[in-house]
């Protein structure tokens, strides 16, 4: 059966346990049993207004990132003068302090890294706005940028910021803040770029891999653009426009002429038609399916549910909200050929499992050493080309990670490790709490509706069900441990 | 110890009871449950693939049973303290606090020898099954450990070309190139073994990736030992029938997890029992004398990738790095000797290589700091013993550091194309002449 490529909207009536779940796991990051309930309740147009216009939603208590600005910082003035006496008199004495100073302020930076890392984390599995968390991670692997390069975790936590507070908002917020953004500026060396040397990094990703897309420039509106983008330094943490280091001279770019800074090149590039394809096929790669990242290659029911996309984002002035809820209320996207079809990345199986389960955190530095392990590191793209997504998750050793990731948070067990029962600290039996049917079959059929979908048939449970009705003790919190176990170690729990 | 184990001839490897395939693997599953059904798929992917199907590669006379192992030697080893010009003045002058004074000589080098720790290596030359490969480098070195071992492991100066992608798993994903449902055949699972938690981006490849592991035991679900049935419940999860379309994305996930199993079987199979040689107690030797295990139980793996740190020697660095250097030379000899005596050591190249060398002259704390070319290793019978490549000159410096005179990436080059039989240039994305490390070489 082809896929509805249609994006007009499903009947309210349609919107049932089966809907709410698949448009929770997409959007969010899954629900518990109960949450479930509540959600489909709610019905189609309030559950994705909640989601998508999360604005509205109180945070509660989540703590902000709270880092040290200075924790990377230029020489004083005294410190530069007392480096500038120590080099011209080879002083080595106080070279060698300053120098113990700098190594010091870099070990300090590598710590407050992976604070940031488990904050972030910890942030995605509690905060009651998900899909604000996935749009921050989805334009984090976009406008992809290493801390390894940047060193300087202060400025990578202000990326983040700014990435979430436009998550929702235009895609030209974003495209803008990026040029203007210290990390990315320090990343793609266009604190180097200046007139009479001009520095191609950022105006060649810009175009290649945060708006346009291969194949819709050339190798001359790179030198163009980057001209246009000479002088955009940063001082300390904020943006500094060196105007002595800005050409001001006409520049060439995608045909049209005159003195462009890098607003006015963003502004071309948001006006090229191939923006909005480009940033369309992002958004359907992240929410939809595990497609190819390159349009030619999508089958055509694909590329019209991607123009359709592209034409809402371009009427839309960019704006992401009005096109996330027309995608989230669609019949494409609850096509039975979308269901279930998505591979989960590290980060979703990690926020997910807590979500769906409710497990605790547990040691925020093993979560980091996993994530890495399955090969999403936060901070740590592999390259500025972001994380490849779908299928690349999966291998054999990988596949391991996932599921020991799984049974780590559900039972603080790791492999290789003797395992004990006090370290669980965790009683799944909460999650059927107020449930009529408590019964080995019903317990099943609760969880896996949530974490495997209601999709998956009573043939992949009867295994589930079996083990439940083995137990002699009945449903009991143990029991239900060893269930959840099992569910996660499920081929079907790698997708959503 | 290892009773029932016979030695085989290397000219003609044949295989042991290893070969275990997802098929196997399913067909002992159906004698534990009467209820078992063996997936669709199954079938065709091993008719496909005949279960002896990896040992012989489609070039005539080039067995897959071919391995390379890659030492990676963390942190900058001191390449002037390691393979030592000790007959050059501007050595002895550089190096007053930590100059060797008694290095090996070796017999077709005037000047040139190994560091003392190394005299095990220098017997494995003279048995013809270790080779050195002096200045090894690239243009325009870097000399942060970072920037500089991401480099070795791409194989590209350039970092808008590395994607974080290997110069091994770039050559796995051309020997194992996807079918037209982009599937990876089901031997690329484990083509290449690397131990430690993370994998490096060398082994990396676009859908070669590496099966990584810091021990065995910790290569497999954790969930057996928390709960007495589970086990049970696990496999009967992980054997239904799977769907039948290839392209299906819970079909890949299920392929998937059974190599995953077969995989964790046959490896925690294979490091099981002890080795015929008695390895030296330290990190790199307990990951050798794995990789031994793992290479006598025919494992379908081409490439295995251990690490040993420690290198980055900046102050008092004498007796560090003698140990560091004992470490490696006795870990090296003790598996080529367990191979030899397991009749494996014909089908096993090494190499051995550091992100960087260091600067010629040593600093104020008897250590050395950052440099850049540096001597590597190569080890096995096939290899063309002794030393390879010129030895840099220490009058011509580049800023007080060696100017390399081999780029590593002929190394790769000679390694793939005449060893592993993999078209480096498909690999590496360019064209390196060879080193000549291998009588047959072919663009010497």
């Amino acid at each position: 059966m082809p896929i509805n490529p249609s994006l007009s909207p499903i009947r309210d009536a349609d919107f049932g346990p089966a809907q709410a779940r698949h448009l929770m796991s997409r959007a969010g990051f899954g629900v518990t049993p109960q949450k479930l309930v509540e959600w489909h309740e709610l019905g189609l147009d309030a559950a994705v207004r909640r989601l998508v216009d999360y604005q509205g939603v109180q945070l509660g208590e989540l703590e902000p990132a709270d880092l040290d600005p200075d924790v990377i910082r230029p020489y004083t003035m005294d410190e530069r003068r007392e480096a500038g006496i120590a080099r011209r008199e080879k002083d080595q004495k106080t070279l060698d302090k300053l120098r113990r100073m700098r190594v010091a302020a870099n070990a300090e930076d590598r710590r407050m890294h992976a604070g940031l890392q488990r904050w972030w984390v910890e942030r995605m599995a509690k905060t009651p706005r998900p899909t604000e968390e996935r749009l921050t991670l989805l334009w984090h692997g976009h406008f992809a940028t290493r801390h390894r390069d940047v060193r300087d975790s202060y400025l990578m936590e202000q990326q983040n910021a700014m990435f979430r507070e436009h998550a929702n908002g235009s895609f030209a917020d974003l495209a803008h803040g990026v040029v203007h953004d210290p990390a990315m500026i320090k990343f793609l060396n266009n604190d180097q770029n200046r007139k009479q040397r001009p520095n191609e990094n950022l105006a060649r990703e810009l175009m290649e891999l945060f708006t346009l897309g291969e194949g819709h420039y050339t190798e001359d509106d790179i030198k163009a653009g980057a001209r246009a983008l000479t002088g955009y330094h940063f001082r300390d943490n904020d943006f500094h426009f060196v105007e002595s280091q800005h050409d001001k001279g006409d520049k060439t770019i995608l045909g049209y002429t005159a003195p462009f800074n890098g607003t006015n090149f963003v502004k071309l590039l948001l006006a090229h038609e191939a923006c909005a394809r480009f940033i369309a096929l992002k958004l359907y790669r992240h929410f939809v399916a595990d497609v190819s990242d390159d349009w030619d290659l999508l089958d055509s029911g694909t590329r019209q549910v991607v123009d359709d996309l592209a034409k809402l984002l371009r009427d839309e002035d960019y704006q992401i909200k009005p096109v996330l809820a027309r995608l989230f209320k669609s019949r494409h996207f609850y096509d039975a050929g979308v269901v279930g079809k998505q591979i989960k990345s590290p980060v979703q199986v990690v926020v997910g499992t807590i979500h769906q389960t409710g497990a605790p955190l547990r040691n925020d530095r093993a979560i980091a050493t996993a994530l890495r392990g399955m090969g999403q590191q936060l901070f740590e793209p592999p390259s500025v080309a972001g994380w490849e997504g779908g299928k690349a998750w999966i291998n054999t050793s990988t596949l391991f990670m996932r599921q020991n990731t799984c049974a780590y948070l559900l039972t603080g067990a790791t492999p290789g490790k003797a395992f004990k029962k006090n370290d669980v600290k965790y009683d799944p039996r909460s999650l059927l709490a107020g449930f009529e049917d408590q019964n080995a079959k019903a317990a099943v059929d609760q969880l896996c509706d949530t974490m495997l979908g209601h999709h998956v048939g009573a043939d992949r449970r009867e295994p589930l069900v079996r083990f439940m009705q083995e137990r002699d003790k009945g449903v009991t919190g143990d029991a239900l441990v060893a269930l959840l176990l099992l569910i996660t170690a499920m081929p079907e729990y790698q997708l959503c | 110890m290892c009773n029932h184990y016979h030695p085989l001839s290397t000219d003609t490897p044949k295989l042991l009871d290893a070969t275990f395939t997802r098929r196997r693997f399913l067909g002992g599953m159906a004698m534990l449950s009467a209820a078992a059904s063996v997936p669709g798929f199954v079938g065709s992917t091993s008719e496909a693939y005949a279960d002896t199907d990896w040992y012989t590669s489609s070039k005539p006379g080039v067995p897959e049973g071919r391995v390379l192992v890659v030492v990676q030697l963390s942190g900058g080893n001191d390449g002037l303290n390691t393979v030592v010009p000790f007959g050059d003045d501007n050595y002895n002058r550089a190096r007053p606090g930590i100059r060797i004074n008694d290095a090996v000589k070796l017999d077709d080098a005037d000047g040139i020898g190994l560091n003392p720790a190394l005299r095990p290596i220098h017997e494995m030359i003279g048995q013809g099954r270790a080779a050195v490969v002096n200045g090894v480098g690239y243009p325009n070195p870097n000399r942060s450990h970072f920037k500089s071992m991401d480099i070795w492991h791409s194989a590209k100066t350039d970092e808008k070309e590395m994607r974080g992608k290997g110069w091994v798993g770039k050559a796995l994903d051309t020997a194992y190139p996807l079918d037209r449902h982009g599937n990876a055949p089901e031997r690329a699972g484990m083509a290449c073994v690397s131990i430690g938690n993370e994998a490096p981006m060398a082994v990396h490849g676009s859908h070669v990736q590496p099966v990584a592991f810091q021990s065995a035991t910790a290569f497999q679900w954790a969930g057996h030992g928390v709960h007495d049935a589970v086990s049970d419940g696990y496999n009967k999860i992980n054997q239904n029938k799977a769907d039948a379309d290839p392209a299906d994305p819970l079909a890949f996930v299920q392929r998937t997890t059974l190599d995953a199993q077969v995989a964790s079987s046959k490896v925690r199979k294979a490091v099981q029992g002890g080795t015929e040689t008695r390895f030296p107690a330290n990190p790199l030797a307990r990951q050798l004398s794995m990789v031994a295990k793992m290479i006598r139980a025919e494992l379908p793996t081409r490439v295995y990738y251990v690490t040993l740190g420690g290198f980055d020697t900046h102050a008092q660095q004498a007796n560090k790095h003698t140990q560091l250097l004992t470490q490696f030379a006795d870990s090296m000899k003790a598996f080529y000797d367990e191979l030899n005596k397991t009749g494996h050591d014909g089908r096993v190249v090494s190499l051995a290589f550091s992100e960087f060398g260091r600067r010629l002259r040593q600093n104020a704390s008897n250590g050395t700091d950052h440099g850049v070319a540096g001597p590597s290793f190569v080890f096995g019978p096939s290899v063309k013993h002794g030393l390879h490549g010129s030895y840099p000159s220490l009058d011509d410096l580049d800023q007080g550091d060696l100017i390399h005179t081999v780029d590593f990436r002929s190394v790769y080059a000679d390694l793939l194309d005449n060893w592993m039989a993999i078209d480096s240039r498909r690999a590496l994305g360019a064209e390196y002449g060879h080193l000549g490390l291998f009588a047959k070489g072919k663009r010497a």
